[in-house]
């Protein structure tokens, strides 16, 4: 009972760390991005439309497809979707210096939006009797747990069972946390984020580490979505069941103090928090909605106490936010 | 030993829109010695270094290193012909340690921070630096800051040193030391340029002097061969005539009393000492000062925008005849004692006018609490934005363009008028014509006179000393937050200001008038 609902946080957490660790890149270059909901949701359907087509070319019958091609065409179209999303709001934000909150608004409206008219064409497409299109074929590659996971009892469970974007995404945090701790360029990532003119002064490219971090940060958050889609959900997608994790995701960047492995643990716990109104008995529905925003509580009480302690390193990059003007300097 | 040029411009020439921040500079500095740059602000010190660091670069003359014609477009360029430049506002990032901050935008191979950590250590014990090297900067005080700067552009190899008033931010003690390291420097073969409006600094470190005035190469002389009195005359010039109206005061009353006033900035740095004087009505008491030496905080400390730490403001209100004490009132205190202060800011747009908003919504900042009903009175304030364009001759669309999209000589006229309008007592204007072409500041002069025949005690700091010297009655003068003299504008010359802003605090006892 125990591992099962550590597994099943675990399970909700990763979108979440995908999420977070994208934002936590992109904000260490000043850049607060709140565009993360709508590229995680582009990001899961870009994935949903590149299976689909597969799924089709190979007639529907999982002998014709290839593992690797199955795994590899969802992951690719999720990077580029959301990629592309990334692009769009470095451009906005640090070519034509658009307001960065004003920007990212807009570009969730805009994933949210476009994720569900492709949904709902590719539902249109099927002709499903359901609002919802089922690639369980992409997910059960997705979702193979690595061998003998089910031969090692608890020890299987806890830390073999997972899908394999689960180790994935923690891997991520922790390349993104040593980079930017422990190598040159997340030195001078950081510099960007701290201080764009001192790190103009010192001759880094700004508007290029602005627009990398950007990018790579979107293409990180996208994979959430996919993860969502083929792992959580086995391969189910219907609009609007992503619900309100990309927010949660940059909720859990400042619970996680801007470093990506605290948010590893971060994502394990609000997992946990979203679930466990299913773990309690007894609960009425009004209840379990107030459980709902408990990650949200706990965002809250970290800022609190983070302010009172006033400590430089636990707040965010000091140019967050504000859009870097060469002539001002 | 012959020494050997360093750096050598020659008939360097930077333009910045009309404005000639550098024109025909010749200058030499030569390896182990300490040049000086004196001048006084807006002389185009700064200008030129910055075109030597690479941060501008010049329309017009070649600069040349070691012999060798060098084009410097980007402060990487000047990095590698081997020149650093320790800026004023220091370029730090707050979170980052020493080590981090020195070793930031290099690219040496492995990234090593404990490496890094010894050769800072190295360089530090080769000039006698204090430095940790994992310490963070936002921990630092000012005077470690600029270690860490001075550091960064060793660490990278420069042995040409630009040091763009180091001392403004130091201690008597911590200057010291700084002059003990650039002496280290010096002897160590490196070339050292330092721009400094203080003399005692010029004469007691460098081997050479420059002098600039009002962007033109004045002349170089050496240390050991010159006097203050010589520098203070290549640095304020012969006298110009300007022929501004200046009547005798009249109806003369004491209006502010100020006595011992002190403040502390943001910082903790006492940043106003000892301040002793009293304004007139029916005159105009001109400030002048080195920038940044107190002028600011005293007129914020009057108009009740900066604490007072300690002593006294008294003002004595004309139609009551009684003497209120302004200190430590918030400003809307000020204006329900019906003591009237007009505060003409510094920053323009900053302080006293909101760019986005018309004229006409300017005008309201000081109305909008008049009306008596629950909407806005539109009139008055509309009337009265009419009447400044038309008597100040505001260049402008119309009543309702954002105050933002006028030049900045008009949207003093409107600041100024503004302020006028609100018929003060005591009239106080910082730098009103800065920026103005010469019909717009003479039009700002007679409107302070116009106040002054009123019977207003007006208050005026300026930078330009031949116009303090003609428009001002009298002449207070300030150095580091200290009176440094109190003198006749009528019978005081240029040389003895300049003498007076320069003085050292130690010296700045003595006050007449």
């Amino acid at each position: 009972m125990i591992i099962q609902f550590i597994c099943r946080a675990i399970l909700l957490g990763v979108p979440l760390l995908y999420g977070s660790t994208g934002e936590i890149v992109t904000e260490k270059s000043g850049h607060l991005n709140l565009g993360i909901p709508g590229i995680m949701y582009v990001g899961a359907i870009s994935g949903v439309v590149g299976s689909f087509l597969y799924e089709n070319s190979c007639g529907n019958d999982i002998a014709n497809m290839s593992p690797l091609l199955a795994v590899l065409i969802p992951l690719l179209c999720a990077i580029v979707g959301a990629t592309l999303m990334g692009l769009i709001y470095s451009f906005l934000t640090v070519t034509l210096h658009a307001n960065q909150n004003v920007t990212g608004l807009a570009l969730t409206t805009l994933g949210i939006g476009l994720g569900n008219f492709l949904g709902a064409s590719l539902i249109n497409i099927t002709k499903s009797e359901l609002p919802s299109i089922a690639l369980t074929k992409t997910s059960s590659f997705f979702a193979a747990k690595l061998p003998f996971a089910d031969k090692l009892g608890w020890f299987g469970d806890l830390f073999l069972s997972h899908d394999f974007l689960t180790y994935f995404a923690i891997i991520i945090a922790i390349v993104v946390s040593f980079v930017l701790n422990r190598t040159r360029v997340g030195l001078n990532l950081r510099s960007v984020g701290e201080n764009p003119a001192t790190a103009d002064a010192a001759g880094i490219n700004v508007t290029k580490y602005k627009y990398v971090a950007t990018c790579i940060g979107s293409a990180i958050a996208g994979l959430g979505g996919l993860q969502y889609v083929m792992a959580y959900a086995n391969g189910v997608w219907s609009n609007n069941a992503f619900g309100d994790r990309g927010w949660m995701a940059i909720a859990l960047v400042i619970f996680a103090l801007w470093k990506p492995s605290v948010a590893i643990l971060g994502s394990f716990l609000f997992g946990a928090l979203c679930n466990a109104n299913n773990y309690i008995q007894g609960l009425g529905t009004e209840t379990q909605e107030l459980f709902k925003m408990l990650p949200y509580v706990v965002t809250i009480v970290v800022l609190i106490i983070t302010s009172m302690r006033k400590k430089r390193e636990h707040q965010p990059p000091q140019s967050l936010g504000l859009a870097y003007f060469r002539e001002e300097r | 030993m012959a020494k050997q040029p360093a750096i050598e411009l020659k008939n360097i020439t930077k333009v910045f829109g009309k404005v000639v921040a550098n024109k025909d500079v010749n200058l030499t500095a030569y390896r182990g010695e300490i040049l000086s740059i004196l001048g006084e602000n807006g002389s185009g010190k700064t200008t030129l270094m910055n075109m030597i660091s690479g941060i501008y670069f010049p329309d017009e003359g070649q600069i040349f290193i070691d012999g060798q014609e060098a084009v410097i477009t980007s402060p990487k360029d000047a990095f590698s012909y081997k020149i650093g430049m320790i800026h004023q506002h220091f370029k730090l990032v707050d979170v980052f340690s020493a080590a981090e901050n020195i070793v930031l935008g290099l690219n040496e191979g492995k990234y090593n921070l404990n490496a890094s950590a010894e050769k800072i250590k190295e360089i530090s014990e080769q000039y006698g630096f204090e430095l940790d090297p994992a310490k963070k900067i936002y921990t630092m005080s000012v005077s470690e800051k600029q270690t860490v700067e001075i550091i960064k552009v060793l660490y990278r190899g420069a042995d040409i040193l630009i040091l763009d008033e180091p001392t403004a931010v130091l201690t008597p003690q911590e200057t010291e030391k700084l002059f003990n390291i650039l002496r280290r420097m010096r002897d160590d073969g490196k070339c050292i340029i330092i721009i400094t409006h203080k003399l005692h600094e010029v004469l007691s470190l460098s081997d050479r002097v420059s002098v600039l005035r009002k962007g033109e190469y004045v002349g170089t002389v050496e240390t050991a061969k010159t006097s203050e009195a010589e520098l203070t005359e290549m640095m304020v010039g012969k006298k110009v005539s300007l022929n501004i109206d200046r009547s005798e005061p009249e109806n003369v009353q004491d209006r502010l009393v100020i006595e011992d006033l002190e403040c502390i900035n943001r910082e903790g740095v006492k940043i106003l000492d000892d301040i002793t004087f009293t304004a007139r009505s029916g005159e105009i008491l001109g400030i002048a000062g080195i920038a940044g030496s107190g002028q600011r905080e005293l007129l914020e400390a009057i108009a009740g925008l900066q604490q007072v730490q300690y002593g006294e403001i008294i003002y004595n209100d004309p139609k009551t005849g009684e003497k209120e004490d302004l200190r430590n009132k918030t400003p809307m205190q000020i204006r329900e004692l019906g003591v009237r202060l007009s505060f003409v800011p510094e920053d323009r747009l900053g302080m006293g006018l909101v760019g986005n908003m018309d004229i006409v919504d300017n005008m309201m900042l000081r109305s909008y609490r008049k009306g008596k009903s629950m909407f806005l009175e539109r009139k008055a304030p509309k009337d009265l934005a009419m009447h400044i364009i038309d008597d100040l001759e505001v260049v402008t669309p119309g009543a309702t363009t954002p105050v933002r999209r006028l030049s900045g000589g008009n949207v003093q006229k409107v600041l100024v008028g503004r302020e006028i309008a609100a018929s003060p007592t005591v009239l106080m204007a910082a730098y009103p014509v800065r920026g103005l072409d010469i019909n717009s500041s003479y039009l700002i002069y007679n409107l302070l006179n116009e106040q002054k025949k009123k019977g207003v005690a007006v208050i005026f700091v300026g930078e330009d000393l031949d116009v303090l010297t003609e428009l001002c009655d009298r002449i207070m003068v300030i150095g580091s937050g200290r009176i440094t003299g109190i003198v006749d504008g009528r019978t005081t010359t240029k040389e003895e200001i300049g003498l007076l802003m320069t003085k050292s605090k130690q010296q700045g006892d003595d006050c007449n008038g």
